[in-house]
Parts: C-alpha cells; structure tokens; sequence
C-alpha cells in the first residue's frame, strides 16, 4: 500500500515538473511554472519519508534543515549580477549529491569482497559518480572564477594530463567491479574530482556559460543513472529531461558563438590574439555625449557583463526613459552571449523594468543599425567586435555578432583601457565613428542623465 | 517496481525528448531563468539521498549520506529561490518599478 502511495505520487510529481517546465517556456507563465515544480518537489520529498524501513530521520531532518536555511539565506542575499556563479553552485551541489548517493552504494560493494551488484546497475553507478564528481568539482571551480578569484591555468601537455586523468578515473572503476577495495573507490573520487577541477581550469573567457550550461546538463544525467541504481523512476525521469534540455541548451549558445563543443571543452580559447591594430581611439567627456543625444532620431543600448558589474542596468534604462519622453526612438539589443549566460542581460533590463517590446534579440535589430544616429554601447567589447567578421587570425573569427559599427555615430563606455573577455584587441574602438566615454557606467549613466534634465 | 532492460531504455529516450521538446520552444529572454529551473529540478536528486540515508548502516554510509542529503537540499532549495527572484522581475509587464536588489 505504502509503495502505492510512493508510485502515485512520484507520478503527479514527474508530471508538475514537465508541466512546470513546459510554463516556464513563457514570460506570462514562468512563475507559476517553477511553483508547480516546487509543488512537485515538495510532494516528492514528504512521501518518501513513507518508504518501509528507513532509519536516520533525524539525521535526515537535520540536513534538510541545516541546507534549507543556508541555502535560503545565500539564494536570498545574492545579487542579480552574481546569478550565473549562484547557479554554477547549486549545480554543483546536486551534481556532488548526485556522486554522494552513488558513494554510499559503491561503499556497500567495495566493503564487503563477497557482494555482488547487476553489471547494468554497476555501470551507471560508476558513471552517475563520474560526471557527478566532475559536475561538482568542476562546478565549484566556475563559481570561483566567475568572481574572479581565480584566473586561467595552463601548463605544458595540459590536454594529454587531462585525458590521462581521466582515464585512470574511468580504469579505477571498472577495476572496482573485479575488486572490491575501498581504497580503489576512494582513489576513483579522487581522479574523478580532480577531473572536474583539470577540465575546467583551462577553459577560460567567453567559454564560460558554455561550461556552467554542460556542468547543468552532466548533473542531470548523473541523477538519472543514480534514479537507476535505486529504482527510482521520478529520479530517472526528473534528470533525463535536465540532461537533454541542458544538452540543447549548450548546443544553442555554442553555436551562437560559433564554437563547437569539442573546441570549447579542449581548446584553449583565446590561443591567437589576432592582428595587431594600427591607428588611434578618440575619448569624449561625458556631458558632450549627452548633448550628442538632443539630435538623433534612433537609440540603440548594447548591454553587456560592464553593465552588470557596475549595477548600471536602472541608471540606463531612466536614460533610455528619458530620451523616450523626447520621443527618441530607443531599442535595447542583446547578444545571445553578452554576460556571462544566455539572457544575463534580459534578467538584469528586466530587473530595471524594460518592457519587453524594446529589448531585441540580434537577428532582430542587425538590420537595424545602419538607420541608427547612435550606439550606446554599455560595457560590451567581444560581441561588438568587427574582427569577428573581417580578422581570420583573431579567436573570435566567424562569431556572429552585433553590426554595430555600421551605425552612424559609436559612444562606447567602458572602465578602462583594457581588453574584453576574451583578450583580444577591438577594432571597433579604432573606427572613426566611435567615441570612448571612459568611466564606470553608472557614474557615466548618472551624469547622463543629469546634463541631459539640466537643459531642459 | 524493477527497471530492467528495453523499458529503461524506453524511459530514458522518451524523457530525453520530452526535455528536448520542452526546452526548444523557450524565448532566448528566458535562457538564464530556465537554466535555473532545470537546475531546480535535478534537485530531486534530493530524495536519492534521503533513501542513501535513511538505509544507510555504517558509520561512513552515514556520513556521506549526510552529506548527500545536505547538498541535494542546498540544489533544490537554491535553486528553487533563485529561479523565484529571477522570475518575478518577469511578471509586471508595463510597470517601471524599480527592483528591491541594489547589492
């Protein structure tokens, strides 16, 4: 009877989360989208205090307590910017989780030299702890360099060292199967973990969300074949769909910076750094830019990680009001990578209360750009990059990007006269069309703004 | 309930179109949120790690049950209240309000 009850509501649990899914597929719906899942989860976590014969439910209790709160608190307090690493690192929780449930079978099998495990159910417990191992250390490693605190690493022969570790991840699993010894399990998380940490160290700069959006999908499959290893349909089901949506969803921002998959993960990017540029930048003060925007007829803002770190996204969009009330026509244009994830900036314009209709994707508005007067371009560099489409020695070569330098007149604001993510030079800042305004882009936002009232 | 052979094969391919079809009829604008809502969802990895718990017997299945349950928890609580905060900023269409977070 009990089991019944499980099944039955295992099921309406697999079905709210499709459901959910399927709501969150739209602006109108999305909230009510992740309820339904919430619902789900909640439903699914209380009925599995009914299995027969478990223990340690206090020690249960306990844990969910303990990380419900701090995970409440951390998801609470962090700020819309720093959403990409939060993301990394609940990804990583569940992808550790994930090689945890897989440890605690394993550890039954390697204790004891006369147990006995299914090869099927053997494989995709070694399997679910590898890509969840990787996931979690891997994961961790791209929270710490999305906040900067650690940069790229290379050495000599990093790609034959990375394989190599893990195939003697991969060897040391298959071994355990033949030989039950703990000391094997333990050296297999070892090799597994320091994969994940190998594999993400060397991939750097524009990669990044690529790498968070694999981690999302890898977490996923390791819950699906830890689902199998305890005959857990809602788990099977619940991380398959992670898989493969998370699998499309990296195949989709790949290809919108025209990388393919195995370059990104073995690949260093930014090997070359591209033609040397001849030629000079010309820098304005803040007030003659402003003035500049009396005259024109079309705006378009290209938003970038700039105006996240500065928390400009409010400053420009009571710029971009104010140039409507003039009756200027002003567009927001987004690259599918600008940020550090796919619509990074659409969740930050959002914040500040841009209305849908003026934020468009880039095949929408590259038609665009020749009728612009003028280009804001907010704290964007390798997007706008020309050499994209003109510079074959450069990284960033055949990235579709935005044609923004074949708008009539370029403002762009940028910190400093440093390069981009990428590390590469912008032939856009050489174009004689183009206007640095240097300074922090909400500062700049805010004398904007406030030259352009004091005409009035 | 034993999951065996062609019907988990079945179930994985059918649930990995399902996830497919789901996602590629999602606007680019809602990328980042729904990124954070199937990472939401493989917190189900949640109740794997209360049954590696609750059958848990030595005292380092113990603890790395523990373990297991304290991340899946972190996955889908986080999870769960980012995708909220990320969502909300998404409901009121026309309003110019501004948002509560100026960390």
């Amino acid at each position: 009877m009990r089991n019944i009850i499980i099944q039955i509501v295992y099921y309406a649990s697999v079905i709210l989360f499709i459901l959910g899914l399927k709501r969150m597929s739209s602006p109108k719906t999305a909230t009510s989208g992740v309820e339904w899942a919430g619902i789900g989860m909640l439903l699914a976590v209380i009925v599995t205090f009914l299995f027969p014969n478990m223990h340690n439910f206090a020690l249960i209790l306990s844990a969910i307590a303990i990380g419900t709160v701090v995970a409440w608190i951390a998801a609470k307090k962090v700020s819309m910017t720093a959403m990409p690493e939060m993301i990394a690192m609940y990804n990583g929780m569940g992808g550790g989780a994930a090689a945890a449930i897989a440890a605690v079978e394993l550890f039954k099998l390697s204790s004891d030299t006369s147990a006995t495990m299914p090869i099927t159910t053997f494989v995709l417990a070694i399997t679910g702890a590898l890509i969840g191992g990787i996931s979690f250390s891997g994961s961790i490693l791209a929270f710490f360099k999305l906040r900067d605190w650690l940069k790229n690493v290379y050495f000599p022969m990093q790609q034959i060292i990375n394989l190599s570790v893990l195939a003697a991840a991969i060897l040391l699993g298959f071994t355990l199967y033949f030989w039950h010894s703990n000391f094997i399990l333990v050296l297999f998380f070892i090799a597994s973990l320091s994969y994940g940490v190998l594999m993400t160290m060397s991939i750097g700069g524009a990669d990044m969300p690529v790498v968070i959006s694999i981690y999302n999908a890898f977490t996923g499959l390791a819950v699906a074949c830890e689902g199998f290893v305890l005959n857990n349909i809602a788990m099977i089901i619940a991380g398959t769909i992670v898989g493969s949506a998370g699998t499309l969803l990296t195949l989709l921002m790949a290809k919108a910076m025209n990388r393919s998959l195995l370059s990104v993960l073995f690949a260093r990017f930014g090997g070359g750094t591209g033609a040397a540029v001849e030629g000079t930048t010309k820098s304005m003060e803040v007030e003659d830019a402003a003035v500049m925007l009396n005259y024109v007829n079309k705006v378009v803002f290209v938003p970038g990680y700039g105006m996240a770190v500065a928390q400009a996204q409010q400053k420009v969009w009571e710029l971009a009001s104010l140039l409507l009330e003039k009756g200027i026509d002003v567009k927001f244009a987004i690259h599918p990578v600008a940020g550090r994830m796919p619509g990074h900036m659409n969740v930050l314009l959002a914040e500040a209360g841009v209305p849908y209709d003026y934020i468009l994707d880039m095949e929408d508005i590259n038609n665009d750009f020749p009728n612009t007067d003028i280009v804001i371009v907010i704290g964007a560099n390798d997007v706008v990059n020309p050499a994209a489409r003109t510079d074959k020695t450069s990284p960033i070569y055949g990235m579709p990007i935005l044609n923004v330098d074949q708008a009539k007149q370029i403002f762009v604001i940028k910190r400093g006269k440093g390069k981009g993510y990428a590390g590469i030079e912008n032939l856009l800042f050489f174009d004689p069309k183009c206007l640095m305004v240097y300074g922090d882009a909400k500062q700049v936002m805010s004398k904007m703004i406030q030259t352009l009232k004091e005409q009035e | 309930m034993i999951i065996d052979g062609f019907i988990a094969i079945y179930l994985f391919t059918l649930a990995a179109f399902t996830g497919y079809e789901v996602i590629s009829r999602v606007p680019v604008i809602l990328h980042t949120p729904l990124m954070s809502g199937s990472n939401f969802i493989h917190g189900l990895v949640l109740i794997g790690a209360m049954i590696a718990l609750g059958y848990a017997t030595t005292t380092t299945e113990i603890i790395i049950g523990f373990v297991a349950v304290l991340l899946a928890t972190g996955n889908a609580v986080g999870g769960y209240v980012v995708t909220v905060r990320m969502l909300e900023m998404f409901k009121s269409k026309d309003s110019t309000n501004k948002g509560d977070n100026n960390a």
